[in-house]
């Protein structure tokens, strides 16, 4: 600042420093992984959009009242809820150095996880035996889209999930692995926090209509 | 690496962590949150008008506790850059979501009816 008020005073072309001071590595991993998270928000905002436009046209077909079983969607949430608090008491045990504690902590996040894409498929196959598929209706298709899009996102934390358990078992809680750990909790909470919206405008408000 | 690094990655690491207190005041937050909607519902006397708004209001409410007590969000992390970035991004979801019901909206109900096409020669 000084530099160029001074080069500005002396009538000379004024010069930036383009160099970069250093960066701590990954020290911007965190707000790249924030960003990344956001656009993948804006994903399920239009998984969303197109849910909202095409909900309602069950072309003669079924409609949410014949299809849902909210007290296995209950079931599902209160899985992904538990999930998101026993990944957070991983953490924890991260930040003590407690790395059984935390190994032990995402294996249950692990089971948990499991578990809610485990009664979510049983849910899609019970759909499909039923004739209700994905061709069947417009409602349909973006019902598959969008919360079919939300399982894949869990299916995909999982292996990230088992992954991570593995290079912390063989490399420990390095710099490396205790960022990728936290990468894969934001990711996780979000998953979380895209459910809420799916049980709220997807399940609860379908047998409303 | 230098040790400066270090604790600067174990300081953003520490920050996503939050404290056991707080984890569990979020879930018991979120369990009421998600128990209310669910059970009025499916058990629920009030008509759809008023259900469908107070769950939304509910769900709005569960993901600002969730944004608070699981993703750790504040103004000051990454020196307020992850919060000017969640701003932006509320703004596209709003712009795209309202923008996309209003103007389907406005197409269903402005279009000719399919089976009224049918007898028109």
């Amino acid at each position: 600042m000084t530099v160029a008020m001074g080069s500005m005073k002396a009538g000379e072309p004024v010069f930036y420093v383009v160099d970069e001071h250093e960066h701590p590595e990954g020290s911007s991993t965190m707000l790249g992984f924030w960003i990344y998270l956001m656009s993948d928000c804006l994903i399920f905002a239009i998984l969303f959009a197109v849910y909202g436009v095409l909900g309602a046209k069950y072309a003669a077909g079924p409609a949410p009242k014949d299809l849902f079983d909210l007290s296995l969607v209950a079931v599902n949430t209160s899985f992904l809820l538990l999930s998101s608090l026993t990944y957070g008491f991983a953490m924890l045990s991260m930040q003590q150095n407690r790395v059984g504690a935390m190994q032990a902590w995402l294996a249950i996040t692990g089971l948990f996880g499991l578990a809610f894409l485990g009664i979510e498929l049983t849910e899609f196959a019970h759909m499909i035996h039923e004739g209700a598929t994905p061709q069947r209706s417009a409602f349909l298709s973006s019902f598959f889209t969008l919360v079919g899009t939300h399982g894949l996102h869990v299916t995909f934390g999982l292996i990230w999930l088992v992954t991570l358990m593995v290079q912390v078992k063989t490399y420990g809680l390095i710099e490396a692995n205790r960022r990728r750990l936290v990468c894969l909790s934001m990711f996780w909470h979000f998953l979380d926090v895209i459910w809420i919206g799916v049980f709220t405008f997807v399940y609860l408000m379908g047998m409303l209509r | 690496m230098s040790s400066d690094a270090h604790a600067h990655a174990h300081d953003s690491a520490d920050a996503h962590a939050g404290t056991r207190q707080g984890q569990l005041i979020g879930f018991g937050a979120s369990v009421v949150l998600t128990a209310i909607p669910f059970l009025l519902v499916m058990h629920g006397t009030l008509d759809k008008q008023a259900t469908a708004l107070i769950i939304m209001a509910f769900a709005a409410v569960q993901v600002v506790v969730h944004m608070i007590f699981f993703l750790h969000m504040n103004t000051k992390a990454e020196g307020g850059w992850t919060m000017m970035a969640l701003i932006f991004t509320i703004i596209m979801v709003v712009i795209a979501l309202s923008g996309s019901l209003w103007v389907m909206h406005h197409l269903t109900t402005n279009m000719m009816p399919v089976h009224e096409m049918g007898q028109t020669p």
